[in-house]
């Protein structure tokens, strides 16, 4: 079985419960929420490394996801959400270091990519869901620290001589703060680029009230009123904020898989989702089932659905599925997406949701179904669909065969082939990271095809589907085995390396937002600096760390 | 109604149980004809030719004689009966199973192998169209019908592959090789020797001992693939090949014998003066088709060669011979030219890069068997001159030895030496143009021999040499 790190592990698992939680607190005052970070240092989510100084690792920023989506579903009532430090004078220290330098590669990535996609959601709750988060620092935030509060809508500091925002990655560690955090910096507080150099390069940071006049904060409070002035700011948040509309809220409901083995296949079988991972061939299949039941027509049979409801159960068991892959399977290169089931269904179940975004549950499901459609972009595994008879590729359904790098639909001369449909759903309210939908990415020379596409409601066999450029490849049943194998053989046959840039390089045509530059920076910039022995080496900063020697650099630039 | 039926395409692939073949075939079949009456022998598609037809794969199935007109020649589709369990004979794979399907992750190699190797089979019917109409006798005639409809085979046998194993790509690669054409500016065939012309039969002759002879070392060294399907189409088209080297090898022989006659007739000892073609222009059409044949192997050091070894693509030829099937310990030494031309340096290459120097290495041993037997005949002769095979490093135009210039013993020239003395080792204008001159008239009279050639020892599957080999409709 593979693993995260070089020992063989416990798989990570994405589940957990405000109960559980050993890292935040979260507590509710109306509308106001508080987040508090108190680090249990003696449970690291991996043996070998003390989580000191509210330093994080997976297993923190898992209960922070988790936290975060839970506001959002759980308490519509809150309007801001207050991040401070369980820990006086230390908000948070950042990612661990020690952990870092246990991890693999493949393992640090996927943990840079996590951290930064729980961050982007959080922004995202602040600027969709009407849920500001305003970050308390009451103590020193470094690196990670500083990214998190970043994220943040409003950066209050406390000022008592020693609480400093800083990001000391590159004169500490020869690496860059991995979270984004310096293109937060530029592009979203627009922090001058000569201070933001002196910041960047400055590993102590800065405090009180240069970090206001820098831009790097919005406010520092002296210790002994700080409490009462981030309230006062959170109470002027709530005052501005406009409230959620619509019904009750509800708990979400756990959503853990059946795992079994069967044939030398590993199978996850939750209730929509169901992933087949041959670790052979180094590929997986992931089957999405269409609804069973009936659409929810209003917002008290919305919530009567609950967590069942269907986009909310199936795209979070899908978030699941992905995250399960990423983590706990690093060989398995290609993924194969499929659909099952009543394309009317999946239809009507679109319809219904877009229908009622005035409740705020139904916004916040199409707005989690968009975020796990991103998770799946982001996810660095060829993605194929196979489109076959009895598949079910419309409305948000559609969204994963045109995610997928490419396409193959079968061929049929007569009316049993399949058929693949778009809706509404495919024409905004799923975005990618480059704020466009999949289709106007995908036409990005053809503006006015997708304005077209827009009245194809009629089901599209593999004819129609080809012509408008919405399948890669039609096999008929004659070819369809041989060329499906043959692609699935030869693409789990090339350099995962090389893949993933091509993947990552041709997914995101279109204009750069502050995402895709987080993202591209983080696989390309902060990914090469990982690897290089200046960093990783011998005598590297991130191997000498906490050793009394210093490190040792190549200074040749390239 | 279909052509493609196992009663028109005789076969052992089961083409009736087969949609996915029969499909493809059917848009094909119609193609190939059509290029078989427009780049195929010029002017005797209607003719009733004595032809080999192979039916079956059995002991007497494989060589079935009948007058036949040529468009209606029944091109079949064989594979070698498959070996029980057979495994992958060399490489990385060593001693895994063969596979029965493209394994994707050879898809592109495989296919190149095999879009290369079946290029070759159409070019050289399009290279020899208009020889028909200059032929020495009816019994040439036949044989170069012979030759031209089992390469049309040999490009079925490897359009067979394409469409059964490589999906769409496979049918469009399909397409693409009766697209190009022999010579041709804008679609040439992929290997220089094929788009080299042939315009008379000592070329001919030449053609089919030298360059059928690489296709023998290729066809030898893919029927060890590790695609199965490749190795056993591979193992059947080589029983087909000797017959074509057969035609090469007696046809420079008769032309040598007929020189000898011709010498010793002439006072001054001059065959040309009787008619006839002297030796040293035999030996110029020599060093030019071995070595036009000798670029065929690919380059001496080839990263692609030392690939497909080790996916257990191709192989050297009979690899069994071989004790170290890994072949990742030896070195080959190869004297490579210095960057200043001033001479050669030693270099070792690993045994792998070197995979297409030592399939050349066998076959120059193996063109060396045919001198011999020329050379015997000069001997027995009493004449003095002996045809030789040039240096491998003379007229090449790939590998190592390409862009410079060398004589036929192997030393390095100037641009200036060169010059000087290319028209006394390769045929010039003038010499195409008397070669040529011999040839102006077709013979159509059974049993009769053109002037510059000797009668064959034998005929066809025992008939006489007088026996009506092509039955002409027009006559």
């Amino acid at each position: 079985m593979e693993s995260a790190t070089p020992q063989a592990q416990e798989p990570v698992r994405f589940s957990t419960h405000p109960s559980r939680y050993r890292h935040w607190k979260l507590s509710f005052d109306g509308p106001v929420a508080r987040l508090v970070m108190a680090v249990d240092e003696r449970h690291p989510l991996r043996d070998g490394y003390i989580l000191k100084l509210n330093s994080y690792d997976l297993g923190v920023d898992i209960e922070l996801a988790d936290a975060v989506q839970r506001v959002r579903f759980e308490h519509p009532e809150v309007r801001c959400v207050i991040v401070s430090s369980g820990t006086d004078n230390c908000f948070c220290a950042g990612a661990n270091i020690y952990m870092l330098g246990a991890s693999t590669h493949a393992f640090k990535v996927n943990f840079c990519k996590f951290t930064n996609e729980t961050r982007i959601y959080l922004e995202e709750a602040s600027t969709k869901s009407g849920q500001r988060y305003v970050a308390a620092l009451n103590g020193v935030a470094s690196g990670g620290g500083y990214e998190l509060a970043l994220a943040c809508e409003e950066i209050y500091l406390q000022d008592d001589g020693s609480s400093a925002v800083s990001f000391p990655e590159t004169p500490l560690l020869a690496v860059l703060p991995g979270t984004g955090g310096l293109t937060r910096l530029v592009d979203k507080r627009k922090v001058r680029r000569d201070l933001a150099d002196v910041f960047s390069t400055l590993a102590e940071g800065v405090r009180g009230k240069r970090a206001t006049d820098w831009g790097l904060v919005d406010g520092v409070f002296a210790k002994s009123k700080f409490d009462a002035e981030v309230k006062k700011r959170a109470d002027a948040v709530v005052a501005a904020a406009v409230p959620n509309e619509g019904g009750a809220a509800f708990e979400l409901a756990a959503i853990e898989p059946a795992r079994r083995e069967e044939g030398g296949k590993l199978i996850s079988h939750y209730r929509y989702v169901e992933v087949t991972i041959d670790t052979h061939a180094r590929s997986a299949t992931l089957l999405m089932r269409a609804p069973e039941g009936e659409a929810p027509t209003s917002s008290e049979e919305l919530r009567i659905q609950g967590s069942d409801t269907w986009h909310l159960r199936a795209f979070r068991e899908l978030d699941d599925a992905l995250l399960d892959l990423r983590f706990n399977h690093p060989t398995v290169g290609l993924l194969l997406l499929q659909t099952q089931g009543d394309a009317a269904k999946v239809h009507a179940h679109d319809n219904a949701l877009l229908a009622m975004q005035r409740d705020w549950l139904a916004r916040e499901i199409l707005l989690n179904t968009a975020r796990v459609l991103r998770r799946l972009d982001l996810t660095a595994r060829s993605l194929f669909a196979t489109i076959e008879p009895g598949s079910c590729f419309v409305g948000s359904l559609f969204e994963l065969a045109i995610a997928a790098d490419r396409s193959y639909m079968l061929a049929s001369d007569d009316d049993t082939g399949p058929t693949i449909g778009l809706g509404p759903i495919n024409f905004g309210p799923c975005p990618m990271s480059n704020g466009l939908t999949r289709l106007a990415t995908r036409f990005l020379a053809k503006p006015a095809h997708v304005e077209a596409l827009a009245h194809e409601t009629a089901p599209l066999d593999h004819a129609a589907a080809m012509k408008l450029g919405l399948v890669t490849y039609a096999p008929d049943d004659i070819d369809w085995k041989d060329d499906v194998r043959i692609a699935i053989e030869e693409r789990a046959s090339l350099s995962p390396d090389a893949l993933t840039g091509m993947e990552a390089n041709l997914r995101f045509a279109g204009p750069e937002t502050m995402e895709t530059k987080i993202f591209a920076r983080l696989s390309a910039w902060q990914n090469w600096i990982f690897q290089r022995p200046n960093a990783v080496g011998e005598r590297g900063a991130l191997t000498m760390y906490g050793r009394p020697e210093r490190p040792e650099f190549d200074w040749r630039r390239t | 109604m279909s052509h493609i039926t196992s009663e028109k395409i005789p076969n052992n692939v089961d083409l009736s149980g087969d949609r996915k073949l029969q499909r493809a075939l059917e848009e094909w079949q119609p193609r190939f004809i059509e290029w078989w009456k427009e780049m195929g022998p010029e002017g005797f598609q209607e003719d009733q030719v004595y032809l080999r037809t192979a039916i079956s794969v059995e002991a007497d199935g494989w060589a079935h004689f009948d007058y036949v007109k040529m468009p209606d020649y029944r091109w079949g589709i064989f594979l070698a009966a498959p070996a029980n369990e057979r495994t992958i004979g060399f490489g990385d794979n060593l001693g895994k199973p063969v596979w029965d399907t493209v394994p994707g992750e050879h898809r592109n190699a495989l296919r190149r192998l095999i879009v290369t190797q079946g290029d070759t089979e159409p070019a050289s019917v399009e290279q020899q169209r208009l020889l028909g109409q200059t032929c020495p006798s009816l019994y040439d005639l036949r044989n170069l019908f012979q030759v031209n409809v089992e390469e049309g085979r040999h490009l079925w046998a490897m359009v067979y592959l394409l469409h059964s194993y490589f999906g769409r790509d496979g049918r469009d690669e399909a397409e693409g090789l009766l697209e190009r054409r022999s010579g041709n500016e804008d679609k040439p065939r992929i290997l220089g020797a094929f788009n080299e012309p042939c315009r008379h039969w000592l070329s001919f002759f030449m053609f089919t001992y030298f360059t059928d002879r690489d296709g023998k070392y290729q066809l030898l060294a893919l029927a060890e693939s590790g695609f199965d399907p490749l190795a056993r189409t591979t193992r059947f088209m080589l029983t087909e090949e000797a017959h074509h080297m057969f035609v090469g090898e007696t046809g420079v022989g008769r032309i040598v014998e007929r020189t000898i006659e011709l010498i010793k007739l002439n006072a001054n000892g001059d065959a040309r003066a009787e008619g006839g073609i002297d030796l040293a222009t035999i030996q110029k059409y020599v060093n030019l088709w071995y070595s036009v044949s000798l670029d065929l192997f690919g380059s001496e050091i080839s990263s692609n060669a030392a690939s497909y070894f080790a996916s257990g693509l191709k192989a050297r030829a009979k690899e069994a011979r071989y004790d170290d099937h890994l072949a990742l310990e030896g070195v080959v030494t190869f004297e490579v030219p210095k960057a200043d031309k001033s001479g050669f340096e030693t270099r070792e290459v690993a045994l792998r890069n070197a995979m297409n120097e030592v399939l050349r290495g066998e076959y120059v041993e193996d063109s060396q068997r045919g001198m011999d037997k020329w050379n015997k005949q000069l001997a027995e002769a009493g004449l003095p001159f002996r045809l030789t095979l040039p240096s491998t490093r003379f007229h090449r135009a790939s590998g190592i030895y390409a862009g410079l210039h060398f004589d036929t013993e192997g030393r390095i020239l100037s641009d200036a030496e060169w010059n000087a003395g290319k028209d006394q080792w390769l045929p010039t204008e003038a010499d195409e143009t008397f070669v040529t001159s011999l040839m102006q008239k077709p013979i159509y009279e059974t049993g009769k021999m053109a002037h510059w050639i000797a009668p064959p020892a034998r005929g066809i599957k025992g008939r006489p040499i007088d026996f009506e080999y092509v039955k002409r409709q027009d006559v």
